[in-house]
């Protein structure tokens, strides 16, 4: 249960974190230099993970910083280095002006259509009452109704691990 | 707060990854892109669960990041098996099955 006045401090952490999200997205797309794209992506994965604490959704925020910020970037600075990328700045990772223009056309007619059937689906909908969903609640539901999503998801772990080992190897 | 907020945040991000996805020629900065659209379709399961107050929207996220980092692991795995093969991971350049 949430006070009026505790709701405007929310709305004011959520646009500034939605400012540097969208910010920091856009730099990812466009920067021209590689380990500074992985390093917005930081940016906006924190945010986002800023943005599911604004949704009292507790383990899925510590779970984006573990996941994301600690594993898969990790992955990623070690894919730029070891495809040896050009450091420092490059016009080699964009396609030519002609392509980036159909890019950013298809981008705006999408986020058109998504914002308008967002706008016209959900309206002025609240969230009337944000109550923190426990991590227990979590667990709960993911060894009761969803544990055998959760085992698939465990299958497909491996498979996909073995796998890069596979593909990854020198032999 | 309105549900709105967050799911015009996701739609932006959902943008930007799609442009990310078309506009970039390097593999592992499509890869990035991706990560982008997933993270978009992330916070809107989140804020739905929240707004129906149900845990299920936090659980489908917590498959998504899973099964986005196995996605990470094999997408890496093969940009690293074509940068060796090709030594470039220009996806220009990968037309071997083109017609």
């Amino acid at each position: 249960m949430f006070a009026a006045d505790l709701l405007i401090a929310q709305n004011i952490a959520f646009y500034v974190m939605a400012a540097i999200i969208i910010g920091a997205a856009i730099r990812v797309v466009t920067v021209k230099n590689m380990v500074h794209a992985a390093l917005w992506l930081v940016v906006v994965l924190a945010g986002i993970a800023g943005q599911f604490i604004l949704l009292a959704s507790e383990f899925i925020a510590i779970t984006q910083v573990l996941v994301y910020i600690g594993a898969v970037i990790i992955l990623f600075l070690f894919g730029i280095m070891l495809t040896r990328a050009p450091m420092g700045e490059t016009e080699e990772f964009d396609n030519s002006p002609r392509m980036r223009i159909s890019a950013v056309a298809i981008g705006g007619f999408l986020l058109v259509v998504l914002g308008y059937s967002v706008w016209d689906g959900v309206r002025d909908q609240q969230f009337d009452t944000i109550t923190v969903q426990q991590t227990t609640d979590v667990a709960d539901s993911i060894i009761g109704p969803y544990v055998v999503p959760l085992l698939m998801v465990a299958v497909l772990l491996t498979a996909a691990l073995i796998g890069a080992v596979v593909l990854a190897r020198r032999d | 707060m309105f549900v709105n907020q967050f799911l015009f945040l996701a739609a932006v991000l959902f943008s930007i990854g799609v442009y990310g996805v078309l506009a970039r020629r390097n593999a592992v900065l499509v890869l990035m892109s991706i990560e982008l659209i997933l993270n978009a379709v992330n916070i809107n399961l989140v804020a739905f669960g929240t707004q129906l107050n149900d845990v299920s929207g936090q659980v489908f996220a917590l498959f998504i990041i899973a099964i986005a980092a196995a996605e990470v692991g094999v997408g890496l795995a093969l940009v690293i098996m074509l940068y060796r093969n090709r030594r470039s991971i220009d996806i220009d350049e990968i037309d071997l099955m083109k017609g």
